[in-house]
């Protein structure tokens, strides 16, 4: 399952992060690494981005970048 | 002594810019809202002349990917700064580490303070600082940015270890470094290290080879790594991998992570009773990004800005009424202390007294009606039928006395009047004065009021937090048409005025998504042109209440479909950039932050508009009084003008648009220094036209705008039309000069500039050509080259619009 399948209010671990370059980086200097655990919080009213909290801050990321990030 | 440089580094959101502003005190930037520092600062140390702070742009990491990343690189790299102060957030210290990992691998001095420990305090938690100093091999203070504690011995902290650094360095003697990885890849990073001795400083090694790990191209291609050296390199990075199954990069990142995860274990004590309990910015976020109440309360927040700097009877249209009319006009009552004479206050008075003028005048003008003009719109607000009696009455009527009527400040511009008559100056003096120089000046300053209300609301905003939360709710809209969720302030701002719209949009991190947002934001009628709106609007569409809303509509529509064409252009081609973007806790802004925060944005606008409009204004006060041998033409002989000469020069190009005169362009040209300077101006071009007043002269110069060839019936149907023309034509050609100047500057280059000026002077003449054109055609006036070439300019729009564009990967 990707981040982007995650219900709302669920908690799951990284397994894995697809994509390169700057984009993936950028994911990664953030916190999302493998074996970090990320909360889904919520959607936007207009169904894009999410907003997850990940060790300890609030994040938000659009649909398509947490459909690179498989959870578990 | 010798100068002591000291880089000041850290997260965006961390404080950074507060502990800035307490270490130099100088005035600066701050906002809670990621990426608000792009350009780098630098202030002198407060108490210590010899050293210098830099403020480097706030930034999650040191990878080569963001422009901000790589200014802070690049001089931390190549400018050796004596000592790095990194400024950590300790109420999110997991992610904050990361950056502190990266930045004591270069080996300099550096001392960790540790911010917002006040709030830390009050929630309950523990940081062992020992414990974090050890591990990262740097000093560790406690500071409170926000309250002013701490930040000063920090930095002290900061420049005795570089003073100490100096003395104490011998040849060869390594600084220590934290060693966070695991074996294989500490073997892998001695390997290289070994290969590059001699190529580096030997104080950054470490940094270095970590980089060449992570195959970092901007450094190989530095250092210039021969083929057979990388070879030898690539095989120790591949072994790594191999062991471990992962690429190098997201090896280091992760092992990173674990690390800080391991020393937090040991070094962070997270209060008990607060582990499961939400946050007071986790109850006003749950309201605010709520998926039902977020549009609402997002509506409602711009209602209140809308209010708050446009709306009638707002403070914002207060404070400009009274700066424009009081304070640099006649002059202004004190409030509380207004009094009624003869049962009328003041203006009543003086209304009645203008109506008796206009009485008088139209009487001995042997008129049988009078009537009064609304100043800015020059449409006529009454009329009425006189007669002897009235006339009669009205000479007896006396203008009144504003003193008498309460407490009378007189304004700057009745001052200078009364002064310039003392003086007994020449009429040219006085209107140069006047007309060219104060005007100049006041009309920047009369714009000031709802500059400021708009920016302190913004400030407001952007300090709490909400911002970044606005860019949440609005992205997925604006994606499609290649914007991002930030780009949505800078449009509402623009509303008000163009120039902070453009500076609004700063806080977009991504090049290509600021440069769109510039480019189009000042698309949006701005306060100046909801002049020229008012004005056409009165004089030839009364009978069309939704002209006005739909240039809003256009202005919209321009966006929409700007947005779309441009995305798939080729210079805004490319990758979609990642929105991955950190929402910062809410917080209650500080009353000096918010003040600073506005009023070095205001001191901007007022530096800028001044520095342009002001000789801007006296050029074309010059230009319309007098002629090309400088003899003096005044009102009456403005067609002999440099300006009626001048603007003949330029006129052709306006004809395919139906106002190809003198007075068009003129029109159009003096818009370009302010946009409400078209009304102006067509009032003063229009004088000689027939007519009794300003609304009837301008009437009347649109009427003599229509081609000969049309058959008298349409002949008012056309005017209409010209009139339509002239007003798209000078709401959506590029902005005011200052709007315009500071595109130039927001875009980076000239090229970019340019480019931007470009597209919105092709927009605005395809409005035009368009309306004009196609107008003509509907109504019968035959088919020309012009009209052949506005359908074939219309069909590449479309085509630019609706082409199918690349798909691209976000």
């Amino acid at each position: 399952m990707t981040l982007n399948e995650l219900e709302i209010g669920k908690t799951a671990k990284i397994v894995r992060l697809n994509g390169e370059g700057a984009v993936k980086r950028r994911i990664m200097d953030m916190g999302l690494t493998k074996g970090t655990e990320v909360t889904v919080r919520k959607i936007a009213p207009l169904g894009d981005p999410i907003e997850i909290t990940v060790r300890g801050y609030e994040l938000s990321l659009r649909k398509d970048e947490a459909g690179k990030i498989e959870v578990a | 002594m010798a100068n002591i440089k000291i880089a000041l580094a850290g997260n965006p959101n961390s404080g950074k810019t507060t502990l800035f502003n307490d270490l130099t005190g100088s005035d600066q930037y701050v906002g809670n809202w990621p990426g608000v520092t792009v350009e780098k600062k630098d202030g002198i140390l407060k108490g210590d002349k010899n050293v210098v702070v830099q403020d480097l742009p706030g930034i999650y990491s040191l990878s080569p990917y963001s422009l901000e990343e790589k200014v802070s690189r690049k001089f931390l790299v190549e400018e050796n700064p004596d000592a790095i102060l990194n400024i950590v957030d300790g109420t999110n210290i997991e992610r904050n580490l990361y950056l502190s990992t990266q930045l004591a691998e270069l080996g300099l001095p550096m001392v960790m303070a540790v911010n917002m420990m006040d709030v830390v305090k009050r929630n309950g938690d523990k940081i062992d600082f020992d414990k974090i100093a050890k591990a990262l091999r740097c000093e560790v203070v406690g500071i409170s940015a926000l309250k002013g504690e701490g930040g000063i011995e920090a930095a002290k902290k900061a420049v005795e270890m570089a003073r100490r650094d100096v003395s104490e360095k011998g040849p060869g003697k390594l600084p220590d470094v934290p060693h966070v990885f695991s074996g294989s890849v500490e073997h892998a990073i001695a390997h290289i290290e070994e290969s590059i001795q001699g190529k580096v400083p030997a104080r950054s090694i470490r940094w270095y080879a970590i980089k060449i790990f992570e195959r970092d191209r901007e450094i190989i291609k530095k250092l210039e790594i021969g083929v057979g050296e990388m070879k030898h390199i690539e095989e120790h990075i591949r072994d790594c991998e191999k062991e471990l199954d992962d690429d190098s990069e997201s090896i280091i990142t992760n092992q990173r992570y674990e690390f800080i995860q391991g020393l937090m274990s040991k070094a962070l004590t997270k209060s008990e009773i607060r582990k499961n309990k939400a946050t007071l910015s986790d109850r006003i976020d749950r309201i605010v990004t709520n998926r039902i109440l977020a549009l609402p309360i997002f509506i409602l927040s711009l209602c209140v800005m809308w209010w708050l700097a446009v709306a009638d009877g707002g403070p914002g249209t207060i404070l400009t009424d009274w700066a424009n009319d009081g304070f640099l006009g006649d002059g202004w009552h004190l409030p509380f202390t207004t009094h009624e004479v003869d049962g009328k206050d003041y203006e009543t008075a003086s209304e009645e007294f203008a109506k008796a003028e206009a009485t008088v005048k139209a009487w001995e003008a042997g008129e049988k009606k009078a009537s009064v003009e609304d100043e800015e719109t020059g449409e006529i607000s009454e009329e009425w039928d006189i007669d002897e009696a009235a006339y009669n009455a009205a000479k007896e009527v006396e203008e009144p006395d504003p003193s008498q009527f309460g407490v009378w400040v007189p304004g700057i511009g009745a001052l200078i009047g009364a002064g310039l008559e003392k003086m007994g100056v020449s009429e040219t003096v006085a209107s140069l004065v006047n007309d060219g120089a104060w005007g100049g000046v006041a009309t920047v300053l009369g714009f000031v009021p709802v500059i400021f209300v708009v920016f302190l609301f913004l400030a407001f905003l952007e300090d709490c937090g909400y911002m970044a939360r606005v860019a949440f709710i609005m992205d997925r809209l604006f994606r499609k048409f290649g914007l991002s969720g930030k780009s949505f302030i800078p449009m509402i701002v623009g509303k008000g005025c163009g120039v902070p719209a453009v500076m609004a949009a700063r806080t977009i991190e991504n090049e290509r998504d600021h440069r769109m947002t510039v480019i189009l934001a000042t698309f949006i009628p701005c306060g100046a042109k909801t002049v020229i709106i008012a004005m056409f609007a009165a004089l030839f569409f009364r009978d069309m209440w939704y002209v006005a809303p739909l240039m809003d509509v256009i202005g919209i529509a321009i966006i929409v479909m700007g947005g779309i064409a441009l995305k798939k252009s080729k210079a805004f081609a490319g990758e979609a950039a990642p929105f991955v973007m950190e929402l910062p806790a809410y917080h209650m802004p500080t009353i000096t932050g918010i003040w600073r925060h506005t009023w070095i944005r205001l001191k901007g606008y007022i530096l800028k508009a001044g520095l342009i409009i002001f000789p801007a204004c006296v050029f074309l006060w010059f230009i319309m009084n007098f002629d090309f041998r400088f003899n003096l033409v005044g009102e009456e002989g403005i067609d002999q003008s440099m300006l009626a000469t001048m603007g003949g020069w330029i006129a052709w190009l306006l004809a395919p648009l139906g106002f190809g005169t003198w007075q068009g362009a003129a029109a159009s040209v003096s818009a370009e220094i302010a946009k409400e300077q078209a009304t102006a101006t067509l009032g003063l071009v229009a004088a000689n036209m027939e007519g009794a007043s300003t609304a009837a002269h301008v009437t009347n110069l649109f009427a003599s705008f229509v081609p000969a060839c049309v058959p008298e019936a349409s002949k008012g149907a056309v005017a209409k039309l010209i009139a339509m023309s002239f007003m798209v034509f000078n709401l959506f050609i590029p902005p005011c000069m200052v709007a315009i100047a500071v595109t130039f500057r927001e875009m980076g280059s000239k090229a970019w500039g340019w480019l931007a000026v470009g597209f919105q002077l092709f927009v605005g003449y395809t409005l035009a050509l368009s309306i004009y054109q196609l107008g003509m055609l509907v109504m019968g006036c035959g088919f020309g080259v012009w009209t052949a070439i506005a359908i074939l300019v219309d069909m590449f729009c479309l085509w630019a619009v609706f082409r199918p564009g690349k798909k691209v990967e976000a």
